[in-house]
C-alpha cells in the first residue's frame, strides 16, 4: 500500500514538473507567474535527488555505511570531526553560496527567463550536483584530500599542477570581477556607501563584544550587529539627503576601486581579526537570512515575470554582455548550475566532517540543489522588472547612450518601452539619483528584490530601504569574499614560493606576507582597474573570463571524477560525469575561442584591440591601455584553455590505458576500516 | 490525536535543535566549545583570544565560494 502511494506520489511530482517546465518553455506573449518557475524547479530537484542521486549513490559510488570516514578515523576535535549531517549540510551550503548564483542569472536574463531557467535546472541536476557529490565522496575516501592532491594522485603530476594554477587564476579573476560589482553598486551612491562604511565600526564593536564582554557568543553578537546594520540603512537616507554628508560619502568608480584595493591589502597583510572575523559572521548572518526571506517573499507575492521567455538578444547583440546564447548563457550562469569552485569546498572542510559515507549524497548533491534554488530566485528577481528598466540599469553608456533621453530612445527602439521619467521615478523610489548604467547585476538584483520585498512587507514606501538593504547585503557579502579570497590566494602562493626559498613559505614572516599580499592584490586590482576604465563597463569582458575560468576548473574536477570512476571498474557508468564533462568542454572551449578570435569587437578581445589600434593616430594612453588589456585577456584565456587541454589529454591517456589493459586500474583510497557506529547501532 | 500532537512537538523540537547546532557550527561557536573542552578551561577573554590564535590560520585557508 505504502509503495503504491509513494509510486503515485512520484508520478504526480513528475506530471506536475513536466507541466510546469512545459508551461515555461512553450508560453509566449503574455507575462507568466513566477510560481511556474518555482513549481518546475521544486519538481526537478525532488526527482533529481530522489532518483538520479540515488542511482549514482548505489550503482556507481556504492556508498558504504559500514566504512569509517576520516572524521571518525582521524578525529582530532579540530578539522576532523564527526558532525550531524544537517549541521554539515548547513556548513557546506554557507561555504558554497556566494554572489555567483545571484549575479550570473541576473546578467543572463538579457536572453529572457527561459534559457537561464533551463540551464540552472538541467545544469544543477545533471552536472553541478553530480560534481559536488562525487568529489565529496572521493575526498572522503581519501582522508579528505583536496582536489589538487586527488588530481596529482589519480590523473598525474600535470593534472595536480594545472589544478593548482587554475585555482589561483580563478581566484584572481573572481576577486577582480566581484570588486567591480561592488564599485558599480556603490559609485555615486552616498546612501549605499555610508551603509557599507558603517559596517566597519559595527564590526569593531562586535569584535570588542566577542573578546571582552561575551567571549565566543557569535550568534548573539551577529544578531546585535544585524540590528545595527538595519539602523545604518535607515540612517543612510538622511545622509543622502544632507548635501554636506552626501558629498562626504559620494565617490567616483576609480576612487572606490583604489579604496577597495587598499582594503584588500590591509585585510590580507594586517592582523585585523577584530574587524574581519565579525564582518565575516555578520555577512553570513545577513546572507542566510536574506536568502530565506527572499524565498518566502517570492512564494508569498508570487510575482508576474515581465521579461519575455526569449529576447531578441539571443543572437549575440545583447547590451549587458555580447555573445550568442550558446555558449555565453552557459558561461554567464556558473554557480547556479555548475561551479568548479565548489569542488574545492567539497574537497576542503566538508569531507572532514562527514560521519557516514551515505550522508555525502544529502550534503553534496542536496546543498547544490539549494544553491541552484538561489539562482532561480535571482532569475525571478531580475525578471519581475519591466524589461526596459532591466536594460537601462544593466547596459553601459557606451552601448545605450550617454543621456537619459538617448538611453530611453535606444531601449524603446528594441521593443522594450522606457521613458527617462520612468527611470527617474524608479531612482527616486529607491533613494538614488540615477539607476542608468549600473552594470554588474547587483543593482538590478537589488531593484528586483526591493520590488518583491516591498510588495510583501511594508509597501512601496519601504522600497528605498529594501533596495539599500539588498545593496548592503551584496556588498558586504562580496567584501567578505574579497578579504577571504585574497588571504587564501596569499597562502597558496606562499606555500608554492616556500619550495623555491623556504622563508617565503612561512606564513608568519612579514616580508613574505607583504610581498605575496601585494602580488595578489596587484593581480586582482589590475583586472578591477581595467573594468573600471573600460568604456563598455568592464562586466562585458571580465564576467565571461571569470565564467570560463570557473567552468574550466569544473572540467578539471570532472576529469578527476571520471578517472576515478573508470578505475573503480564502473566504466559503463562513466557517462554520469563524462556527459557533463563533454558539455563543459564544448561550452568553455567555444566561449574561449569567441572571446579570443571572434571578429566582432564587442565579443573578441583581439578584434577589439585591432579596431582600437586602427583608430586615430597619435593614440591616447587610455586607448593604448585598453588595447594592451584586451591582448592580456586573450592571453589569459588562451593559457587557461591550454592548461585544461593538458589535463584532458593526461586524463584521456589514463582512461584509454585502463580500458585497453595497458595501465593498472588502482584507485588510491584509504584502507577500509569498519565504522564504530555499526556496532553502536547493533 | 494526543500522540500526533506529541509527535509534532518532538519533531519541531528536533528541527529547532538541529538548526541551532548548524548555526553554531557555521558561526564557529561549536569550534570554540570544542576548544574549551580540549583545553579544559572555562570561557574567558583570554581563552577566546587563544582560540582565535589557534583557529585563525586554519579558517583563513578555507576557500569561500563565489
Amino acid at each position: 500500500m505504502n509503495r503504491t502511494l509513494a509510486f503515485l506520489g512520484w508520478v504526480g511530482v513528475a506530471v506536475l514538473g513536466a507541466a510546469a517546465v512545459g508551461a515555461i518553455a512553450i508560453h509566449r506573449g503574455e507575462p507568466i507567474n513566477a510560481l511556474w518557475l518555482v513549481a518546475a524547479a521544486s519538481c526537478c530537484y525532488a526527482l533529481g535527488y530522489r532518483f538520479y542521486s540515488k542511482f549514482i549513490a548505489t550503482r556507481i559510488l556504492a556508498l558504504d555505511g559500514l566504512r569509517a570516514t576520516p572524521a571518525e578515523r582521524l578525529e582530532n576535535g579540530r578539522d576532523f570531526l564527526v558532525t550531524n549531517k544537517w549541521v554539515v549540510f548547513g556548513h557546506h551550503f554557507a561555504a558554497i553560496a556566494g554572489p555567483g548564483p545571484l549575479v550570473g542569472p541576473v546578467l543572463a536574463a538579457q536572453f529572457g527567463y527561459l534559457p537561464g531557467t533551463m540551464w540552472v535546472l538541467a545544469g544543477a541536476v545533471f552536472a553541478g550536483c553530480v560534481q559536488d557529490f562525487v568529489i565529496l565522496l572521493f575526498s572522503v575516501r581519501r582522508d579528505g584530500k583536496s582536489l589538487t592532491e586527488m588530481a596529482k594522485n589519480e590523473v598525474g603530476r600535470v593534472g595536480g599542477f594545472i589544478a593548482y594554477v587554475a585555482v589561483i587564476a580563478i581566484l584572481i579573476i573572481l576577486l577582480g570581477v566581484v570588486a567591480l560589482i561592488v564599485v558599480n553598486a556603490l559609485k555615486a551612491s552616498p546612501w549605499a556607501t555610508f551603509t557599507i562604511a558603517m559596517t566597519m565600526p559595527i564590526a569593531l564593536m562586535m569584535g570588542i563584544y566577542l573578546r571582552r564582554i561575551r567571549p565566543g557568543k557569535v550568534l548573539e553578537v551577529s544578531t546585535l550587529g544585524f540590528v545595527l546594520v538595519l539602523a545604518a540603512i535607515w540612517g543612510g537616507q538622511y545622509v543622502s539627503q544632507n548635501v554636506a554628508l552626501a558629498k562626504l560619502f559620494t565617490f567616483s568608480a576609480p576612487t572606490l576601486a583604489i579604496l577597495i584595493m587598499v582594503y584588500g591589502f590591509a585585510a590580507s597583510a594586517l592582523p585585523v581579526w577584530m574587524l574581519l572575523a565579525p564582518r565575516d559572521y555578520l555577512s553570513t548572518f545577513v546572507k542566510l537570512g536574506t536568502i530565506g526571506l527572499l524565498a518566502v517573499g517570492i512564494v508569498a507575492l508570487h510575482p508576474t515575470l515581465h521579461m519575455p521567455a526569449l529576447t531578441r538578444f539571443v543572437d549575440g547583440s545583447g547590451p549587458v554582455f555580447a555573445g550568442k546564447i550558446f555558449p555565453f548563457a552557459f558561461i554567464t550562469i556558473a554557480c547556479g548550475a555548475i561551479s568548479g569552485f565548489h569542488a574545492l569546498i567539497s574537497s576542503g572542510t566538508t569531507p572532514k566532517m562527514i560521519a557516514r559515507e551515505t550522508e555525502t549524497r544529502m550534503v553534496g548533491y542536496g546543498a547544490m540543489v539549494a544553491e541552484s534554488a538561489v539562482a532561480i530566485m535571482a532569475i525571478i528577481a531580475a525578471c519581475v522588472m519591466q524589461p526596459g528598466l532591466y536594460f537601462a540599469i544593466n547596459s553601459p553608456a557606451g552601448i545605450v547612450g550617454q543621456t537619459p533621453e538617448a538611453t530611453a530612445a535606444t531601449i524603446s527602439s528594441w521593443g522594450f518601452p522606457l521613458t527617462a521619467a520612468s527611470m527617474q521615478s524608479l531612482a527616486h523610489a529607491v533613494g538614488e539619483q540615477t539607476l542608468f548604467n549600473r552594470t554588474g547585476g547587483a543593482p538590478a538584483f537589488a531593484v528586483g528584490m526591493a520590488h518583491i520585498f516591498s510588495h510583501s512587507l511594508g509597501g512601496e514606501r519601504l522600497m528605498a530601504l529594501w533596495y539599500h538593504f539588498a545593496i548592503m547585503f551584496e556588498a558586504l557579502f562580496i567584501l567578505t569574499i574579497l578579504d577571504a579570497g585574497t588571504r587564501v590566494a596569499r597562502f597558496m602562493v606562499q606555500d608554492a614560493l616556500g619550495h623555491v626559498y623556504q622563508p617565503l613559505g612561512r606564513t608568519s614572516w612579514y616580508p613574505s606576507i607583504l610581498a605575496t599580499s601585494g602580488l595578489i592584490v596587484g593581480a586582482w586590482g589590475y583586472f578591477l582597474w581595467q573594468g573600471v576604465k573600460d568604456p563598455l563597463g568592464g562586466i562585458n569582458s571580465l564576467w565571461p573570463l571569470f565564467g570560463i575560468a570557473n567552468q574550466l576548473l569544473a572540467t578539471v574536477a570532472l576529469c578527476v571524477a571520471t578517472t576515478i570512476i573508470i578505475k573503480m571498474h564502473r566504466a559503463r557508468y562513466a557517462a554520469v560525469t563524462l556527459v557533463p564533462l563533454a558539455w563543459l568542454i564544448a561550452v568553455t572551449f567555444t566561449a574561449s575561442w569567441h572571446k579570443m578570435f571572434d571578429p566582432s569587437p564587442r565579443v573578441g578581445f583581439l578584434a577589439q584591440a585591432r579596431v582600437l589600434a586602427a583608430g586615430p593616430i597619435p593614440m591616447t594612453s587610455a586607448t593604448a591601455r585598453v588595447i594592451f588589456n584586451n591582448r592580456l585577456d586573450a592571453a589569459v584565456t588562451g593559457v587557461l584553455v591550454v592548461m585544461v587541454t593538458l589535463v584532458l589529454v593526461e586524463s584521456a591517456r589514463q582512461w584509454i590505458g585502463i580500458l585497453t589493459g595497458a595501465r593498472e586500474e588502482r584507485v588510491k583510497e584509504s584502507a577500509f576500516v569498519r565504522t564504530r557506529f555499526a556496532e553502536e547501532e547493533g | 490525536m494526543k500522540s500526533s500532537l506529541k509527535r509534532i512537538r518532538i519533531f519541531a523540537a528536533k528541527v529547532l535543535s538541529t538548526t541551532r547546532a548548524a548555526l553554531q557550527e557555521v558561526f564557529d561557536e561549536a569550534a570554540y566549545s570544542r576548544f574549551l573542552n580540549r583545553a579544559g578551561i572555562a570561557s574567558s577573554s583570554e581563552a577566546y583570544a587563544a582560540f582565535r590564535r589557534e583557529f585563525e590560520e586554519a579558517k583563513m585557508r578555507r576557500p569561500k565560494c563565489c
